[in-house]
């Protein structure tokens, strides 16, 4: 035991990550993207299933207390000034996640945040494509969640029946018999995607299934797909972004869907936060994206384990 | 019935999986931001030695396998079973040709084993890294050419063959490597 945060054993880029701040500044002043702080102890925690808040009590002067929670992301309170008017925003800061900590997951790590408004999912992802190239990739190829998976699989991830995942899943060794399609792709895209995305490039994986949306609008074409759209460099998930969906109707169906999902699996149902749903019908047109920076940082110097690139590492034994 | 939860996973667990014993090799934790979380584990079955590749939802519930290792002596083999003792209890156990397996050709007699009792029944059987064993036949040694370099197939007492360096004599006792089959020296040396 002992002190809970420990100096890794080799000494750290510090200079890589200082550098990479100071170019991500850059790129948004140029744009007259906004810089915003929001708050981290939040009243109320995100409904997510596959998300777990951290939580503290504060106790006011008064002695009254009450329950807080640190920000799984800053969307919600982003969204509330975007609805109020502030135009586009960034946001650089640390979020946190229970009940996550692997190679390539730290339960607390630091994130880029910004919305466009009058952006679409498209304009946005020309957009990252821009800072990738300011930071020195290579710009990221565009290619469908529909075309990764029907080209491994055979399947067309929109229209297939959940059965078919299922056997799918066995046939790739994936061992849990009670399933349902959204956990069963995302088991399949996870062990599906390196066989797509060979080379080392970037890679922008679009139009996710609609089960899938989360925070994203959905596009009727031939079936219902998420305006969604995530990057992946060296097969690590880089991004996740949105076409933001501005109906607080649909949001709070959504919400209740969740914490529905989350009773089922035992959790505890979240309190919605209402003001977030309130300001979301006055949402303007807007596209929105987040970036694990701890990750780019690993793929820009080369580490294989977040570890390496963290200045602390946390001692959980 | 006895289960672990995935977040108690780690390498060396022992887990029922298709109704085989198996071990954990390698066990990683794998998230998509917005999805369902994982365990990506490696994992050896117990029976057949095959090493998998499977995923679990995280914090689901895995039958544990009643598995444990022991040292056991061996004994001897009835023809049919080969017979193993605890030193400390002096209970017994039988195991047969197909547990034992390649342990076979490397035990005569009195070795200490590592036997993996599933259910208090044997299913593995390793022999010890290094055993010795005399020679029963090989082509007449070619005295003092220990720099030629060449090597001859040597007969064991207890059937195995391995390749030996030419100066090598039938009735010699070998040190074997049981992990390679391979010989590193006369017992002796």
């Amino acid at each position: 035991m002992g002190d809970a945060w420990s100096l890794p054993d080799i000494r750290t880029p510090l200079g890589a990550r200082a550098d990479l701040y100071q170019r991500l500044r850059e790129f948004m002043r140029v744009r007259d993207i906004l810089e915003v702080e929001t708050p981290t102890l939040c009243a109320t925690a995100t409904p997510d299933p596959n998300l777990h808040s951290l939580d503290t009590t504060l106790t006011l002067p008064d002695g009254r207390q009450r329950t807080l929670y640190l920000h799984t992301s800053p969307e919600y309170a982003m969204k509330r000034l975007l609805a109020d008017g502030s135009g586009a925003i960034y946001q650089i800061c640390k979020v946190f996640r229970d009940e996550e900590a692997g190679r390539v997951h730290n339960p607390e790590f630091s994130m880029l945040e910004w919305y466009r408004p009058h952006f679409d999912s498209r304009h946005m992802m020309d957009e990252i494509g821009e800072l990738l190239e300011w930071l020195g990739f290579r710009s990221p190829q565009r290619v469908t969640y529909e075309a990764i998976f029907r080209a491994v699989t055979g399947l067309n991830p929109h229209t297939c029946a959940t059965a078919e995942l299922q056997l799918e899943a066995s046939k790739a060794g994936f061992a849990s018999e009670q399933a349902e399609r959204s956990e069963l792709l995302d088991f399949l895209f996870d062990h599906i995607r390196g066989d797509y995305m060979q080379d080392d490039s970037p890679y922008m994986v679009h139009d996710f299934p609609a089960c899938q949306a989360a925070l994203a609008r959905l596009r009727h074409d031939n079936w219902p797909v998420a305006e969604r759209f995530e990057l992946f460099i060296n097969d690590l998930e880089i991004a996740n972004g949105f076409y933001e969906l501005n109906d607080s109707a649909e949001q709070r169906w959504r919400f209740l869907e969740e914490n529905r999902i989350r009773k089922q699996n035992g959790r505890p149902q979240q309190v919605l936060d209402e003001a977030f749903l309130a300001a979301l019908d006055a949402l303007p047109e807007c596209a929105g994206v987040a970036m694990g920076l701890d990750r780019l940082l690993m793929c820009m110097t080369g580490a294989t384990c977040i570890e390496d690139v963290l200045p602390f590492v946390l001692d959980a034994k | 019935m006895a289960t672990y939860s995935t977040n108690e996973f780690k390498s060396g667990l022992k887990i029922m999986l298709d109704n085989d014993p198996c071990s954990i090799v390698e066990n990683e934790f794998v998230k998509p931001g917005k999805g369902q979380a994982f365990n990506r584990v490696k994992i050896r079955n117990l029976k057949t030695g095959r090493i998998l590749e499977k995923t679990f939802k995280s914090g689901e519930s895995v039958e544990a396998a009643d598995v444990l290792d022991l040292e056991l002596q061996y004994l001897y083999n009835d023809g049919e079973l080969w017979h193993f003792m605890d030193q400390g209890s002096y209970e017994q156990y039988e195991a047969n040709e197909s547990v034992v397996g390649d342990a076979a050709q490397w035990i005569k007699g009195e070795e200490m084993c590592t036997v993996t009792l599933w259910n208090d029944v044997p299913i593995s059987v390793m022999p010890p890294n290094f055993v010795y064993l005399e020679i029963t036949d090989t082509d007449p040694g070619v005295r003092g050419d220990t720099a030629s370099g060449g090597t001859k197939p040597a007969t064991l007492e207890t059937g195995a063959v391995v390749k030996v360096p030419l100066f090598i004599e039938t009735g010699e006792v070998l040190k074997i490597d049981t992990r390679t089959g391979e010989y590193v020296g006369r017992a002796r040396d």
